[in-house]
């Protein structure tokens, strides 16, 4: 499998991350390099084998129901680059 | 049932439904963090920085949370994964603060079961094709500026479970009913509050029509739509405005939509278009949920009775299956109804006056069951007393509304304003005496054959004893003074 | 008195107990030498203030006769991907510029409830993605190593720890966290000199780390020698009940544990690591390896990891789609750099913020995540790579049957310059492949100072060991350490 431009464009897209025509262009080889090098993957023959689920042997431990967190929305907005009354803001949204 | 069908232009179409319900999960703290839930709060009070996504910040998954979904599964005979993970939804959206939902799509939680519904009389097995654990998102305010939304993040993170059906419905009907069924059992268990108006409850109506016959059509997924009624308006209008576009020739797109209950539309939800490719992956922040048989022995013993069960358990007593419906609706009216049992009172006459009687009053005040100014225990005592033959369903009513203003017991009632019925034949039989002196042409008129004169009779002679008179007897003397 | 800054970690806390130096005279002295290297740019932040407030409480603790706490007085160096209250924090990232934590990082609170102090933030790769550190926002780290054969070519100090490498090797701090999700403490460890283990994967607490890739990052500490490692992750290590991944076990007494008797360990030698084009002087180094754990009383034997080849390309498929997620979170909404273009709606803020952000490795990672995971490739890359990884774990318990320990390079070659591979990612990648297997299986590992190459820098030796055998390894890490008599430490040019 190979990249090309339209679909560099639209994983940038995807990503949330805006990229000239330019840096897509220059990507595609980059990208391509990388890819076709991690499809050796392909040769290993993995039909009886599961997917790691845990590193290390290990259960998820469950919390208990108590409120113990929350209440500090001073702490929660302090790093915000926008906030105002109370809650965070971004550009307006419509639905 | 499944006949319903709509008539188009090229003839007869069926409409095709399936609900994802979103209910949040009863639970003081959010799924993976320590911030509370409660409905209400100011904004951003009840955001933890796991919450917020603050870099560094880990989920650890709240028992309780796992505990409701997996009693919920049991309460629809669902299949319980014992093995189930956690699994990343990425997409951005300002009420997302991490930039991916965690759910589980790969391994729910809870597997295929099934809910049993009522319509018009006849039932249906609705399939449940599963139930999973998620995330609920923040929440954007559109109209405080004007040109920014405000982000509050108290809903961020707050546990809902999704109950997926299978495209089983056929109707706006049984979409409703499927919606309020599953609404009442997840009240029963205990699993969600169900306040639709508060959105602790929510629909993802999935429609499609076809032919009768034909393979499925393509469906649309009207989001979030918050009560039954609109769910059923949903199905309807969606279901319409789909038949319009194949029949003038257009395709139906799979697509998200917006039920507007003001104009009575659906429409296109384009700005969550383009956010399609969620790439799912399990959530490297979890290890696999493991659930023990101790875990769901415990889940299974504090099942409490459910609708269905509960309304066998009344008609085996003789309600009527109108009756026991009604009272198995509401989890608050059957648990009335259970302490009037309880308290002696039985099934039948319980079951008429709880109906009638308590719900009439109690819509009267404005008052929901539980709230009810008339306890079980005194609902019982009046009961009995009109089973002993003490009370007369007249004085019952009498001697009800007094309890319903003073909250006194009956029997103090019947006790301090001598309400007590009177089977003492001398009075009674003194009284109808005057009665039929009063109105000899009457008497005569009956006599001369004019039989329906004889509920008269006892209406005057109930009167003159200002109702106190055990109904039977004054029957009984009345034949005999008229008929003698 | 002699210069204090010449210590490790031990040797100040034990000073500092003994009074044969106050905490004060330790703090001091290192926050000189971290003030008068700035050419090495190893801090992003300096906190001298942090150091000296560890320092009087020791002090005084000692002044009124209480015991003192396991690292008290003793000034480190913090990776600046562990989040510190008040402290910036910033994964060398224009992203984080100016974020201020809340919050205290699991790890760190650990190493100041242990009496440590605070000397700065170290420089790393941006959000931990690179193994030369030349991906920070805040500029390249420069290793205090110089070839000897002339020419003053700026060196890499390894990464994405190269901040902390860099400035335990020139003396700056004795000691100082890491992270590591493919070897970043350990390759970095190798390029300076200097030691560095990760534990198993669940050992040290992954809450308020700046998330890599979750299923790989690990802390763990870096120091001059294998006391001082030991020390130091009794220190950071321990269960913690709001990281799921924790594991809820004790923290043994690693430094009491320490012994370089190996009589009775097997060590496995994995015929997979033998790379083509390896220099021959890690052949070398390998081979003297071995003949010093033989020396310690060790059995040798060869063992098979088959699948070695394929842990890279699989761990290059992971680590970027957990970073794709885990890096979702910077949307320039709560927190951090925000990009409004003119007229943007939400979606363009998203991109503008992302790409004004994220440095070019970071946002190379990215998109190779999200396209790994996105619809129709999951299962070819992401499933299949998760499929490798079962088979890489397993190759290491068949290989533990045989064996106790593995000893293999740390890296195939010695620092490179600046620049060298910064143009080829896929070169750089590769930069990973004795590191990254053990990465992928959880299990522990360090890296230990074994000689020098011809150009005079130094060269590693890892140790591999079976999950929660910490000891056993630091252990073999010593045997290594007391025979390679390693002194050698580069000459001060900065």
């Amino acid at each position: 499998m190979s990249v090309d431009t339209a679909t560099v464009k639209k994983v940038a897209s995807l990503a949330r991350i805006a990229i000239s025509d330019g840096d897509a262009e220059r990507l595609v080889p980059e990208l391509n390099n990388i890819l076709g090098w991690i499809e050796q993957l392909g040769e290993v023959d993995t039909s009886s084998v599961q997917p790691m689920t845990a590193v290390i042997p290990n259960t998820l431990r469950l919390r208990d129901d108590v409120v113990n967190d929350g209440d500090m929305r001073d702490d929660v907005l302090a790093n915000a680059p926008a906030g105002e009354h109370g809650f965070f803001t971004v550009p307006k949204v419509i639905e | 049932m499944s006949d319903y069908r709509i008539k188009g232009a090229t003839g007869e179409w069926e409409v095709v439904i399936g609900l994802e319900v979103h209910a949040q999960v009863t639970s003081n703290a959010k799924l993976f963090s320590g911030a509370a839930t409660t409905f209400g709060a100011e904004p951003n009070t009840q955001v933890s920085l796991v919450d917020a996504a603050m870099p560094g910040m880990l989920p650890v998954p709240n028992r309780e949370c796992i505990r409701q979904a997996v009693r919920t599964g049991m309460a629809i005979d669902a299949q319980i994964n014992k093995w189930s993970r956690f699994d990343r939804k990425n997409y951005f959206y300002a009420d997302l603060p991490q930039g991916y939902q965690i759910s589980q799509l790969y391994h729910p939680l809870v597997g295929e079961g099934e809910v049993e519904i009522d319509v018009e009389g006849e039932t249906k097995t609705i399939g449940v094709e599963r139930i999973h654990v998620e995330q609920d998102a923040g929440k954007l305010m559109h109209d405080q500026h004007p040109t920014r939304s405000y982000v509050d993040l108290n809903r961020s993170g707050v546990a809902l479970m999704e109950i997926v059906s299978k495209p089983d419905m056929r109707s706006p009907a049984e979409a409703g009913a499927y919606l309020a069924k599953l609404r009442s059992i997840l009240r029963y268990v205990g699993s969600c509050d169900g306040n639709m108006d508060q959105g602790s409850m929510r629909a993802d109506v999935n429609v499609s029509v076809r032919k009768p016959g034909e393979p499925f059509g393509t469906r649309t997924e009207t989001k979030n739509v918050n009560s039954v009624r609109f769910v059923m308006q949903t199905v309807e209008i969606e279901a319409l405005r789909q038949i319009d576009v194949i029949e003038n020739g257009g395709k139906i797109v799979q697509e998200t939509r917006l039920f507007d209950p003001d104009k009575g539309e659906t429409r296109s939800m384009r700005s969550k278009e383009d956010a399609h490719d969620y790439r799912y992956f399990p959530d490297p922040d979890l290890l696999p949920l493991e659930l023990d048989d101790d875990f769901l022995d415990d889940c299974r013993k504090s099942l409490p009775e459910l609708p269905d069960a509960k309304r066998a358990r009344y008609v085996a007593l003789g309600v009527t299956p109108y009756n026991a419906s009604v009272l198995t609706a509401e989890v608050e009216s059957a648990r009335f109804f259970d302490a009037l049992l309880d308290a002696g009172a039985k099934g039948p006459a319980a079951s008429n006056w709880v109906t009638s009687e308590l719900f009439g009053a109690l819509n009267r005040l404005g008052k929901q069951i539980e709230d009810s100014p008339v306890s079980a225990t005194q609902a019982a005592e009046l009961l009995g007393l009109v089973a002993e033959g003490t009370l007369s369903n007249t004085l019952a009513k009498q001697v009800f509304e007094i309890m319903l203003e003073t909250g006194e017991d009956p029997s103090k009632i019947v006790e301090e304003r001598g309400l007590k019925q009177t089977s003492d034949t001398g009075a009674i039989e003194a009284e109808i005496a005057k009665v039929l002196d009063a109105n000899a042409d009457k008497v005569a008129e009956y006599r001369s054959g004019k039989d329906k004169l004889f509920g008269f009779f006892v209406g005057q002679t109930m009167k003159a004893m200002a109702g106190k008179a055990n109904p039977g007897v004054v029957n009984d003397l009345l034949k005999k003074a008229l008929d003698g | 008195m002699s210069d204090v800054t010449n210590l490790g970690v031990a040797a100040l806390r034990d000073g500092i107990r003994s009074g044969e130096f106050s905490a004060k005279e330790v703090a001091d002295a290192f926050i000189v030498k971290v003030s008068a290297a700035k050419q090495l740019n190893a801090f992003i932040v300096e906190t001298p203030e942090h150091a000296l407030a560890a320092a009087r409480e020791a002090d005084a603790a000692r002044a009124a006769g209480e015991v003192l706490k396991p690292l008290a007085g003793v000034p480190i160096g913090m990776k600046d991907l562990f989040c510190t209250k008040g402290v910036q924090t910033t994964a060398a990232s224009h992203m984080l510029e100016g974020f201020k934590p809340v919050y205290e990082s699991t790890v760190s609170q650990k190493l100041w409830d242990a009496g440590a102090g605070m000397l700065g933030k170290l420089n790393l790769d941006q959000f931990a993605m690179g193994s030369s550190n030349e991906t920070s926002y805040f500029g390249n780290v420069i290793s205090p190593w110089r070839r000897r054969d002339g020419g003053n070519a700026p060196l890499a100090p390894g990464g994405s720890s190269g901040g902390s490498s860099a400035a335990i090797s020139a003396r700056l701090v004795p000691a100082a966290t890491g992270t590591d999700t493919g070897g970043s403490i350990r390759q970095p460890a190798a390029f300076t000199g200097i030691s560095g283990i990760k534990p198993t994967y669940g050992r040290c607490s992954r809450w308020g780390v700046v998330a890599f890739a979750s299923s790989l990052d690990q802390a763990g500490p870096m120091a001059r020698d294998v006391r001082d490692c030991a020390i130091m992750l009794e220190a950071m290590a321990g269960f913690d009940a709001k990281d799921a991944t924790s594991l809820k076990l004790d923290v043994p007494k690693w430094e009491q544990g320490l012994s370089g008797d190996l009589r009775g360990k097997k060590i496995g030698i994995p015929k997979e690591y033998r790379v083509d084009g390896m220099p021959s002087e890690i052949e070398a180094l390998w081979q003297q390896g071995i003949d010093w754990l033989k020396d310690a009383g060790a059995e040798i034997v060869e063992v098979s990891l088959p699948h070695t080849q394929y842990a890279l390309p699989a761990y290059y498929i992971i680590a970027p789609a957990e970073a794709s997620s885990n890096l979702a979170r910077y949307d320039g909404v709560r927190y951090g750099q925000r990009e409004l273009p003119d007229g943007a709606n939400l979606q363009d803020m998203y991109a503008a913020t992302r790409a004004a952000g994220f440095g070019p490795e970071v946002q190379r990672r990215i998109l190779i995540g999200t396209y790994v995971l996105s619809a129709g490739f999951y299962d070819a890359y992401y499933t299949q790579a998760q499929k490798v990884r079962t088979l890489i774990a397993r190759d290491f318990e068949r290989a533990w049957l045989d064996c106790d320990l593995l000893l293999t390079p740390t890296a195939p070659s010695a620092a490179f310059a600046l620049g060298e591979k910064s143009a080829d990612p896929l070169a750089m990648y590769l930069n990973d492949v004795f590191t990254v297997p053990s990465s992928l299986a959880g299990i522990p590992a360090m890296s230990v100072p074994g000689g020098l190459d011809k150009a005079g820098l130094p060269l590693g030796l890892q140790i591999i060991g079976k999950p929660l055998d910490e000891q056993g390894v630091l252990n073999a890490g010593l045997a290594i350490e007391q025979r390679a008599g390693f002194t050698a430490r580069p000459e001060q040019w900065w």
